[in-house]
């Protein structure tokens, strides 16, 4: 892949100051493409402990990832590297690895566990082609990789390899994750339905190219200006934008996109689905933030994308939630929350990065996935009868025989409907804040309306372990032999409740995001959108 | 002073918490009985030191902890005199709450005591809160604390009664949470000043005709509303509240009843009409319908409840809409006695709510159709019943009749200038149709009375006194429970023959809050609408008569 990008790279850049500063702030990822080589040959060793250490190795690596994003993006580099949004990487990256570490705490001891276990009980003769550890966490690094690549967009051919690097190896990821059938299915349905948005998308940018004449976002950006003040967008560039939405609102798990989710998320084993909400929505989103601001002028989006968000916000939230109200399946319900979630993020998107949108979303990521990975830590660290526990009755009386994790479970979910003073309700204070400022009241109002909305199901999610009586199906749940998933619970869960302490800093943080991009709605006109009103 | 022992207020409940849940399961009673009693102590404590008494300031001012400075989000305390009275009723309450659960509760006793002391630190953050993402926190986050009581303590259907409470509550703050933020970005926008989340900055802001156009304030009105109509609760949107009440534990009823629901009076009193005067006085006469409607609906209800306690539930829901109706008269009279009718309902249905769940224990039923004559077993009892039912309907010389009478005399007098000082909305017809309600309210309640304490004895054929359970009560009431109503009863009393220490410091108050209101409202009376700049930013030049409602409260 690394070639890939590098010829993307040479075609469109004459440069070599730039290329440098290029290769400078894409190092993170380079890292982590040595560490996905490095944990893929690492799985395959014949010593157990060496197999072992795979999680351990991949963790080291990701840390390594943040401490050379904080030193990267130090460095003038930044600003040389001909990226439109140059600071957006220093928090996006941070939040990937760490959530990206959390991640793998809560998958670590998972992928294969079956198989080694019967290595260790000499069931079975070590074979290098059943084992899949390795593979898993490479491919892992490869999609974290990918999804920090799209905070460092400088054009579309960048932008779409990115799309595809954080997608593939999550479908991949998906059919191992688990030796069911389900898993399987999931996979199958995820691939052929993310190969066609990727269709969609490339469409779309193939669309904007004919319409511009070039690929790279900042002149793009430049023509697209031009066209508007020379009396209105192309009709082909505005039908780039769309299909471009439409394409990557699957990563997002966008209507009208949405529907592979509930069954993805529920074949793939708990960790992965953590994984596949959390990395592909903030693969979306970024790649979005980088499409949008090649639309922004100083009068906001044009109107035809306007709507086409609008639309596709309060679709997503609104069908989002209802879906959620009729599971019983906690990871179904965790997918239709998550679909939610993204027309939360888009409020976000549509309020612009002046009015603190950008910002907003990005912290919401943030949140989120602390948040809905403490919720699928949770079903990660139990099992019953050696089968993953997914449904309400098997969580029924959680409480009684595993008090932490039902706290972390309750806590977790009380902060995903927004309750103050847990970080969920700083991530959609954030959000409706930036919405209201951004011209979108309506839209907030209809959020507030989803999260009165999704407090139903939410709470199910509390009162069934809290409150709940066992019987006899929950007898059979135990924790599974590993800690660490329970581990990520307890830090999640603990997260959600101490880092509003310093959710000042973490949302002043998130602030670096679309300084250069300002040139979108100015107080004045948001202002006069509100009054007008 | 003033400054640490409001920050005392907060901690100490929180502490205690914390106290409860790492001390073993004996002692958590008395920890809870202790610190509650100190609280109160503090809260004693507080107003006595309250410097804003014959001012109506806001004190102090200077408790302020900053959290997410970028927003301008602080931990402002401090409180104006009604929220005072209102902090010193919460305090005064929960001591009584907790000894009044002694026996009742006898499993998770730890969760019990740690939930309600939690409870009671988010019921004095609503009161004590100056800015607006503190009070929204407060208000918001007194739904967990609730929703595990009521989910784990409660009655039989305690976990619909539970999601029903959580789903609406929720369900109305977010659309209060929306009209702060609202009014927080227009405060950004136009003044340029960066974030404020100040309530006094922003109320003061956003009543400005400079600021905020007329369908703006009505649109605000109507938001922060939305949140503040579901906890008062008003008619349609009452039905959490009987539920709720009925299967919360019986201290859980008390401090609904006592300090919750005062929650969304509070607010309109605080942030909903002094931010948006013109949607105030333009949906006022809708709203005091809904009262109406309200104060009559549940009456009629309460006229054919069986059961003692959903019967005072009801009975909750039509009181808060009378005290509404004083409110919207929107004269100091009718606001002066919603105010002393929000202390009063707080005192005499909260100590209702102990008198019936001194029965439940001993004969586990609240159906008046088992119980009856019970005056022959427990004339103690019925003596408080009587009592605290009386003062419930308002007899004079007791607590109710003063709130009663004066959201009566503020909506009766409301289209006549020199009684109330100045003219309201309201007219007679309101109070006459109020007084309908209240009639009905005297029958009920006596007709309760005549069941349960007089009559024929009738007793459940297997009532607790066979059960082990009970077996530990006197027949008639302990010392611990004659000593729970007795400052109730003591302070109800004092209230009902001497009620102006009280009335002084809250006109005070009242009038520094409403005071946008006495032209506004005599030129809408005049005119039957208001000239109000449409959009304020391009209509910049503001009437000049109209140019300063801005908050006398700039304190």
């Amino acid at each position: 892949m690394t070639t890939f990008a590098s010829i993307s790279l040479m075609t469109t850049l004459a440069s070599t100051d730039v290329m440098t500063a290029k290769l400078t702030i894409i190092a993170p990822e380079i890292l982590l493409f040595i560490g996905a080589v490095v944990v893929a040959v690492l799985g395959l060793s014949r010593a157990p402990a060496v197999r072992r250490s795979v999680p351990l190795v991949t963790s080291l690596f990701l840390a390594l990832s943040i401490a050379v994003t904080a030193y990267v993006y130090r460095l003038d580099a930044v600003y040389a590297a001909n990226v439109p949004m140059p600071e957006l990487g220093s928090y996006a990256k941070i939040v990937i690895a760490v959530i990206g570490i959390l991640l793998v705490m809560v998958g670590s001891s998972s992928v294969d566990r079956r198989l080694e276990e019967a290595f260790d009980s000499g069931r079975a003769a070590f074979d290098p082609i059943r084992v899949m550890r390795g593979e898993y966490f490479a491919f892992f690094l490869l999609a974290l990789a990918g999804a920090m690549l799209l905070a460092s967009t400088s054009d579309l051919i960048w932008l779409f390899l990115a799309l595809e690097l954080a997608s593939l190896p999550t479908y991949v990821m998906v059919a191992v994750s688990r030796g069911t059938r389900r898993a399987q299915e999931a996979a199958v349905k995820y691939f052929f339905l993310g190969a066609m948005a990727a269709a969609v998308s490339l469409y779309g940018f193939a669309m904007l190219y004919g319409a511009t004449g070039t690929l790279d976002l900042i002149v793009m950006k430049a023509k697209l200006a031009e066209q508007t003040a020379a009396g209105g967008l192309s009709a082909l560039a505005v039908l780039g934008g769309v299909l471009a939405i439409l394409g990557i609102s699957f990563k997002l798990a966008a209507v009208p996109m949405h529907f592979y989710a509930p069954d993805v998320y529920e074949g793939a084993a708990s960790h992965t689905t953590a994984f596949i909400a959390f990395v592909a929505k903030i693969a979306g989103v970024l790649a979005l933030f980088s499409v949008l601001s090649v639309f922004w002028t100083s009068e906001g989006l044009p109107a035809t994308l306007t709507v086409v968000l609008w639309m596709v916000a309060v679709l997503t939230m609104t069908l989002g939630n209802i879906g959620a109200l009729l599971q019983r399946n906690v990871k179904r319900m965790m997918a239709y929350s998550s679909i939610a979630h993204s027309g939360y993020i888009l409020i976000g998107l549509l309020a612009g990065a002046a009015a603190g949108g950008y910002q907003a979303a990005l912290f919401y990521l943030l949140c989120y996935g602390i948040m809905n990975t403490a919720i699928l830590a949770v079903l990660a660290s139990l099992e019953r009868a050696g089968e993953e526990v997914e449904t309400m009755e098997d969580l029924a009386g959680l409480r009684q025989r595993h008090p932490i994790l039902a706290w972390m479970m309750a806590a977790s979910a009380i902060s995903l409907i927004g309750m103050p003073p847990l970080l969920g309700f700083f991530a959609k204070f954030t959000i409706f804040t930036a919405g209201i400022e951004g011209g979108q009241t309506t839209l907030v109002i209809i959020a507030a309306v989803n999260s009165a909305i999704s407090a139903y199901y939410y709470l199910q999610l509390v009162t069934v372990p809290m409150l709940g009586t066992p019987n006899a199906r929950t007898e059979g749940v135990h924790t599974i032999p590993s800690a660490w998933p329970r581990y990520a619970a307890v830090l999640c869960g603990l997260g959600v409740i101490v880092l509003p302490i310093g959710v000042s800093s973490l949302v002043k943080a998130a602030a670096v995001v679309g300084s250069e991009n300002a040139a979108s709605p100015t107080a004045d006109s948001s202002d006069n959108q509100l009054n007008a009103r | 002073m003033l400054k640490s022992l409001s920050y005392l207020l907060l901690l100490l409940p929180m502490l205690s918490a914390v106290a409860i849940a790492f001390a073993p399961t004996k002692s958590a009673k008395w920890i809870a009985a202790a610190s509650t009693s100190v609280i109160f102590a503090i809260s004693v404590m507080f107003a006595w030191a309250f410097t804003g008494w014959s001012s109506g300031a806001i004190a102090p001012l200077d408790a302020v902890t900053p959290i997410l400075p970028e927003f301008g989000i602080n931990i402002s305390l401090g409180a104006s005199s009604v929220g005072v009275m209102l902090i010193l009723l919460t305090a005064f309450l929960m001591p009584l709450a907790m000894i009044g659960s002694f026996t009742a509760i006898r499993e998770r006793e730890k969760e019990y005591y740690a939930w309600f002391l939690v409870l009671e630190a988010t019921m004095l953050g609503v009161f004590l809160a100056r800015d607006a993402v503190f009070f929204y926190t407060c208000f918001e986050f007194s739904l967990v604390p609730m929703y595990f009581l009521i989910a784990i303590f409660g009655g039989a259907e305690r976990r619909a009664a539970s999601i029903k409470f959580f789903i609406y509550m929720f369900f109305g703050s977010v659309f209060t949470l929306a009209g702060l933020i609202y009014m927080a970005v227009q405060y950004k926008l136009q003044i340029g000043n960066g974030w404020s989340f100040d309530l006094d900055t922003l109320v003061a802001f956003s009543s400005n005709p400079e600021h905020m156009s007329k369908s703006q304030q009505f649109w605000i009105f109507v938001l922060l509303m939305t949140g503040f109509a579901v906890k008062v609760p008003f008619f349609p949107v009452h039905t959490w509240l009987p539920l709720a009440h009925d299967q919360a534990p019986t201290a859980g009823s008390v401090i609904l009843a006592g300090a919750l629901l005062k929650f969304g009076t509070y607010g309109v009193y605080r942030i909903a009409l002094p931010a948006a005067p013109v949607g105030a006085i333009e949906l006022d006469q809708f709203f005091a319908i809904i009262c109406l409607i309200g104060i009559v609906n549940a009456a009629l209800i309460c006229w054919v409840q069986h059961d003692v306690k959903k019967l005072i539930a009801y009975s909750s829901v039509s009181h808060l809409c009378f005290c509404m109706l004083g409110m919207f008269s929107l004269n100091s009279v009718g606001t002066t006695g919603a105010f002393m009718y929000m202390i009063n309902h707080g005192l005499s249905t909260g100590a209702l709510f102990l008198c019936i769940g001194m029965i439940y224990e001993r004969y586990h039923t609240k159906d008046m159709d088992k119980l009856g004559g019970l005056f022959r077993r427990m004339p103690v009892w019925s003596f408080f019943m009587v009592f605290f039912t009386l003062s419930s309907l308002g007899l004079p010389g007791l607590n109710g009749f003063v709130g009663e009478f004066l959201c009566l005399m503020g909506c009766f007098t409301a289209d006549v200038d020199a009684v109330a000082g100045y003219p309201g909305l309201l007219g007679p017809w309101y109070a006459i149709i109020a007084v309908l309600g209240l009639i009905v309210s005297a029958m009920y309640l006596l007709i309760m009375l005549g069941k349960i304490v007089w009559g024929p004895l009738r007793e459940p054929l297997d009532h607790a006194h066979t059960s082990h359970a009970a077996s530990a009560l006197p027949r008639d009431l302990s010392l611990r429970e004659i000593s729970i109503l007795t400052p109730i009863a003591l302070v109800s009393l004092f209230i009902g023959f001497y009620p102006n220490p009280m009335l002084a410091p809250i006109g005070k108050d009242i009038e520094e809050s409403l005071a946008s209101y006495p032209k506004l409202v005599e030129e809408y009376r005049q005119n039957g609408s208001l000239v109000w700049p449409e959009s304020a930013k391009s209509d910049g030049v503001a009437r000049t008569e109209l140019d300063t409602p801005t908050m006398a409260k700039s304190r």
